[in-house]
């Protein structure tokens, strides 16, 4: 790999916000590639920082810095990406449950497959049925995402996928449900397509989703 | 000074700022623990029996309890769970539970004086729960937050604390009866959630001199070596005004931290309370070995 890029890589890691920045700026004035930047410096960083988490050697904060130092990288290269044809991934809709406000692990998600080329659509916390199944017919994702922190508000799961159903719009859209009390048991009991444990596996697991 | 009396049968349990702190139990509770989880939704209450005993044994005098598992008949389960606990300890409990249908059953069920978590700020909450509670000369902790969620500053936060306060005196719930949770939040995730939380419940018994509670352990969440941020963090809760935390009285490190936190307070006559812990957890230690 490029010296540039490494530096790069290991500025995501770090979470250093100006280091990303200027190896960014350095890699565009050497006439790299974008998308060889993006995805060897900055996406391939990401997937090793949620590697090391999922192994307990990262915590939240880490995750977090990553996340923020890879978008202030994303603002200096993104000009220099419509030139180039990245396409993104995918487009992921995304919100923690009605009744429900914990947003940690529902954003640690977002920045996760943000940061692997994911378009997000972040409806927040508390989010009622109505709002998801207007978010599916509006934003037309191929990814809806559902977070729920407490054992009394994960049934709104199961009531916001029997709404996309009874809407008809089950087939447009591939389910994927995560949170602490969640289990793969619960997953497939509701007729979700897929679950994680953390953040770092849901991004492979939105990927595996998506080849089929 | 302001006292919460919580009764249940023979004990009776008084908060107040001069007194030790509080420590409501919070382990039975499936929310983030699987093994409960899985107990309950097999109908086997040996593990929650377990938990109140032990949770009292290390210190707590308030036992919390949530029914909270997914697709159960919520007021039956909490009826069961308050039933099991009551059968093996007389400490009161601490009802906790959105669900005002399992609510009442449990208020129903109940001989005594309980403590109701929670009422928040919206008004669909206010209007459920603040009546039942009257209706049943409960206690009731009041969580800062309203339809606009979790307020960001302080100040904010003392905002709703006021007006839950004012709707449930306006029902006629003494102040007294009224405990405030300022809201414990992670710190891995926003760096000044520490100190938002302490400022408030500075500001809030400034205010109001009301007794106040939080899940303590949310501040640690998603960083490693939690029990050392939790303890250092109870402390200087206690310090700031709280008096009842919820929190697990079994880890070591927290409830030390508890006790020389009231020390520090002039709460703890001639350090008994102190030298006591300390000869049990030997003893204990020596027991195990």
């Amino acid at each position: 790999m490029e010296a540039v890029l490494q530096k790069l890589f290991d500025a995501v890691l770090e979470g250093d916000f100006g280091g990303v920045q200027s190896n960014v700026q350095e890699a565009l004035d050497a006439n790299l590639d974008p998308n060889t930047i993006l995805n060897d410096g900055m996406i391939a960083a990401m997937r090793e920082v949620g590697r090391r988490f999922e192994e307990g050697e990262y915590y939240v904060p880490e995750m977090l810095i990553a996340a923020r130092a890879m978008q202030s990288g994303m603002m200096t290269l993104k000009p220099h990406l419509q030139k180039g044809d990245a396409k993104p991934s995918g487009k992921v809709v995304i919100g923690t449950v009605k009744g429900d406000l914990h947003d940690i692990g529902k954003n640690l998600v977002a920045l996760m497959l943000e940061g692997d080329g994911y378009v997000i659509k972040d409806l927040g916390v508390d989010v009622p049925v109505e709002d998801f199944i207007r978010a599916i017919k509006e934003e037309k994702p191929d990814i809806l995402a559902m977070s729920a922190l407490l054992t009394t508000t994960m049934s709104m799961m199961k009531t916001t996928i029997e709404a996309v159903i009874a809407e008809g719009l089950r087939d447009e859209v591939k389910i994927i449900i995560g949170g602490a009390p969640v289990t793969e048991t619960f997953a497939n009991r509701i007729g979700a397509d897929g679950f994680s444990p953390d953040a770092s596996r849901a991004v492979g697991m939105v990927h595996a989703l998506l080849e089929k | 000074m302001i006292e919460t009396t919580l009764t249940n049968k023979s004990k009776r349990v008084v908060i107040h700022r001069d007194a030790p702190t509080v420590i409501i139990g919070e382990r039975i509770n499936p929310t983030g623990r699987k093994e409960v989880l899985a107990a309950l939704e097999a109908g086997d209450f040996e593990s929650v029996r377990r938990d109140a005993l032990a949770q009292v044994a290390a210190g707590a005098t308030v036992l919390d309890i949530n029914a909270g598992v997914p697709g159960a008949d919520e007021a039956a389960l909490l009826e069961q769970i308050i039933k099991e606990v009551i059968a093996v300890t007389d400490v009161p409990l601490c009802i906790d539970t959105v669900n005002p249908k399992a609510l009442e059953a449990a208020l129903n069920l109940y001989k005594g004086k309980p403590l109701v978590n929670s009422v928040n700020g919206e008004m669909k909450s206010l209007e459920t729960v603040l009546p039942l509670v009257k209706e049943h000369g409960a206690a009731v902790i009041g969580l800062c937050i309203d339809s606009n969620g979790i307020p960001a500053s302080p100040e904010e936060r003392v905002t709703v604390a006021e007006k839950i306060i004012k709707r449930a005196t306006q029902l006629g719930i003494p102040i007294e009866d009224i405990v405030i949770d300022p809201l414990a939040m992670a710190m891995s995730a926003d760096h000044k959630a520490g100190w938002v939380t302490l400022e408030s419940v500075r500001l809030i018994v400034q205010e109001f001199g009301v007794n106040i509670t939080m899940g303590a352990s949310n501040v640690s969440f998603g960083l490693p070596d939690r029990k050392y941020v939790n303890a250092t963090y109870i402390a200087m809760a206690i310090q700031a005004g709280l008096t009842c935390p919820i929190t697990n009285p079994l880890v070591t490190e927290i409830n030390a931290a508890i006790l020389a936190a009231d020390m520090a307070m002039g709460r703890d006559e001639f350090s008994m309370r102190w030298i006591k812990a300390f000869r049990k957890r030997n003893k204990d230690a020596g027991e195990k070995r």
